[in-house]
């Protein structure tokens, strides 16, 4: 895999030779990755080829067996804490659940890294939390609402707005539309890519919908065979790969594609 | 707030000036307009008069970078002008983050709802009220359970059925009753040597320290041995009890048994009870044996009483009678640990903290319910002369 910055294009995320296994189990075998500022990056692949670990592994969740992972040019798997703190800053993740803190409402949520990170006054949280709500197309009572309270398309949303709520250039979303209706998750997709060219933000997106491929991602990358493929959904649906083939030139794929057509 | 000031540093403060010429007012803006001078840039958007103006020109053309939080304020203030009569004749902004505003600005932005409603005081009386019902429908709950499980077990006993789920109540045997055989004994030695220590303390003043192992001996055996076993399998068994079937519920695996024609009672319960009935009066049994080890060897190192000296004294001061009226009451204490567990575990909700908020009141209730009863059976053999 030749995808180094060679055309000066900035590359937000670089992996180099990154590995992950559990015990005997090898779940990535030397990823090379980069993902590119402005870019939205799909992540693909079977249940169990390691789309969640790699995305764990990225944002210093998970401690790769070897490998560098660099996000904004600074190692993610050493130092944690005070160390990532930069980091922290310029990143928001969206969890598959949302992952709301459900002792606090939902506006509450928002300002969380508001909290943690400036010293914004009251008010001013409360009006910028109203806004992220807005901006994430939720009602503006769902912020005195308690996460318990809310259905799981109002969490996702919710969690999409914590995540934005410092504005942050690169954003991580882990299968953000599974779980949700149809139509739900097409107006999740829009969202995100709305969100995306407005907010001028760097996706890593995981997922397992070719909608939101299709809908949302400029690249994919197919983890298969402890690898990583890269390209567009044109290029990959010629792809010999056994699996690949299947996934985008099966019936879903196939459907999912003459959509677009 | 530590280094906040350093991590949301900008290049370039965000600036404003109001330039008035005329009847033309100019509100310029420039610098980097995002989250971290948020604060100082709506401080000064406040403080700006615009008096006697009824037209404005927005300049945002050198702002180096903008962000929602900034846009949010542009557009904020736009609306407040708008509210005050004041008639905005342009916005303008560099091409990259005309998007961005157009999307902020396109939002109906009402003033959100952001905090919880507070408490008055008929919340107060309310959640007062809300708390008695829930605690009588609870008992009245428990009650009911208490006859259905006393019924299947009843059915059970006399009548086996096939499909009585035999390797399950054996489990049941092994996990609650075997694998507590450490906990038990290390907690009923300590508490046979505690006893022991105490009582000859105190009877050496009168110089009965003989006695001690008769105190021992009826202390052990009546009450103690049964009530600590009783409490420490409550907090052990008891609430793996509610976590298993509590994570059950959560799973839909409850569910999934009742739509395949499976009783839960009779799969999920039944061993329990009956498993927790059978190890508990054997544990007791060891929790005595080893208390009485624990005593035996504290008035050996205490008091000198020899190892055949303390069998002696022991035979004569207990009788079959002390060690089954401390026996008797092990399977009820059993029937309630197991009946509490599995009734909270089945009140779980289909959310992960719910297990957690049910496991810690079953703990609670049996404990409660073991002391209680244990109380209960001192009166009844008090009066019953035993």
């Amino acid at each position: 895999m030749s995808t180094a910055g060679t055309d000066g294009r900035e590359p937000i995320i670089r992996i180099r030779g990154l590995v992950n296994a559990f015990g005997d189990t090898i779940i990535h075998d030397h990823l090379d990755l980069d993902v590119y500022r402005g870019e939205v990056m799909g992540v693909v692949g079977g249940s169990g080829a390691g789309k969640s670990v790699l995305l764990r592994s990225i944002i210093g969740l998970n401690h790769p067996t070897s490998g560098s992972i660099k996000v904004f040019g600074q190692e993610t798997a050493v130092g944690d804490g005070e160390g990532r703190g930069s980091l922290q800053l310029r990143w928001g993740v969206l969890f598959q659940e949302g992952a709301l803190f459900s002792s606090q409402t939902v506006a509450q949520n928002i300002q969380v890294p508001m909290r943690r990170w400036t010293n914004l006054s009251e008010e001013m949280m409360d009006e910028l939390a109203a806004m992220k709500l807005a901006l994430v197309g939720l009602p503006a009572d769902a912020g005195a609402k308690y996460p318990s309270e809310i259905s799981g398309g109002m969490k996702k949303r919710a969690g999409l707005a914590r995540a934005l709520a410092l504005d942050p250039e690169l954003l991580f979303l882990d299968e953000p539309t599974s779980g949700l209706d149809p139509i739900s998750a097409s107006q999740f997709d829009d969202l995100v890519r709305n969100l995306q060219q407005s907010l001028g933000l760097t996706a890593f997106l995981v997922t397992h919908d070719l909608d939101t491929l299709r809908a949302t991602c400029d690249r994919i990358a197919v983890l298969v065979d402890k690898k990583i493929k890269l390209g567009t959904i044109e290029s990959l649906s010629r792809d010999p790969n056994p699996w690949i083939h299947e996934y985008f030139c099966g019936p879903r794929g196939r459907a999912a594609l003459a959509e677009r057509a | 707030m530590r280094n906040i000031a350093v991590r949301l540093a900008v290049a370039t403060p965000a600036t404003l000036r109001l330039d008035r010429s005329g009847r033309d007012v100019r509100l310029a803006l420039g610098g980097d307009w995002l989250l971290g001078e948020a604060e100082r840039m709506d401080q000064a958007l406040r403080a700006l008069h615009f008096d006697g103006v009824s037209q404005i020109f927005v300049d945002g053309s050198r702002i180096s970078r903008l962000d929602s939080a900034g846009a949010w304020l542009i557009v904020r203030t736009r609306q407040m002008l708008e509210a005050k009569g004041v008639q905005v004749t342009n916005v303008l902004l560099p091409e990259t983050y005309r998007a961005l505003y157009q999307r902020l600005e396109g939002e109906a932005l009402a003033p959100a709802a952001m905090h919880p409603r507070r408490q008055t005081f008929s919340d107060f009386l309310a959640r007062i009220g809300r708390g008695t019902v829930h605690f009588l429908r609870q008992t009245y709950d428990l009650v009911g359970f208490l006859g259905r499980v006393t019924v299947e077990t009843w059915e059970a006993i006399l009548a086996p059925r096939h499909e009585l789920p035999l390797p399950a109540f054996v489990q049941q045997i092994e996990e609650t009753g075997l694998t507590a055989l450490p906990i038990v004994g290390m907690l009923a030695f300590l508490i046979g040597v505690v006893l022991a220590y105490q009582g000859a303390d105190q009877l050496k003043r009168f110089g009965a320290e003989i006695y001690t192992i008769d105190f021992l001996g009826i202390g052990l055996l009546r009450e103690l041995g049964g009530l600590v076993t009783a409490i420490v399998i409550a907090g052990r068994s008891g609430s793996a009890f509610t976590a298993q079937i509590g994570t059950m519920r959560v799973n839909e695996e409850t569910d999934a048994m009742q739509t395949i024609g499976l009783n839960v009672a009779e799969v999920l319960v039944l061993p329990r009870v009956l498993g927790l009935m059978v190890a508990l009066p054997l544990l007791t049994f060891y929790a005595d044996v080893v208390g009485l080890v624990g005593g035996m060897v504290m008035t050996y190192f205490d008091l000198g009483v020899t190892f055949p000296a303390f069998m002696r004294e022991l035979e004569s001061a207990i009788s079959l009678k002390t060690l089954l009226v401390g026996l008797i009451k092990a399977p009820i204490f059993a029937f309630v640990i197991a009946l509490v567990g599995c009734f909270e575990g089945l009140r779980v909700e289909r959310n992960a903290g719910s297990v957690g908020r049910l496991t810690t009141r079953s703990v609670v209730e049996s404990i409660f319910l073991i002391i209680a009863i244990d109380a209960g059976f001192s009166i009844l053999f008090s009066v019953l002369g035993i």
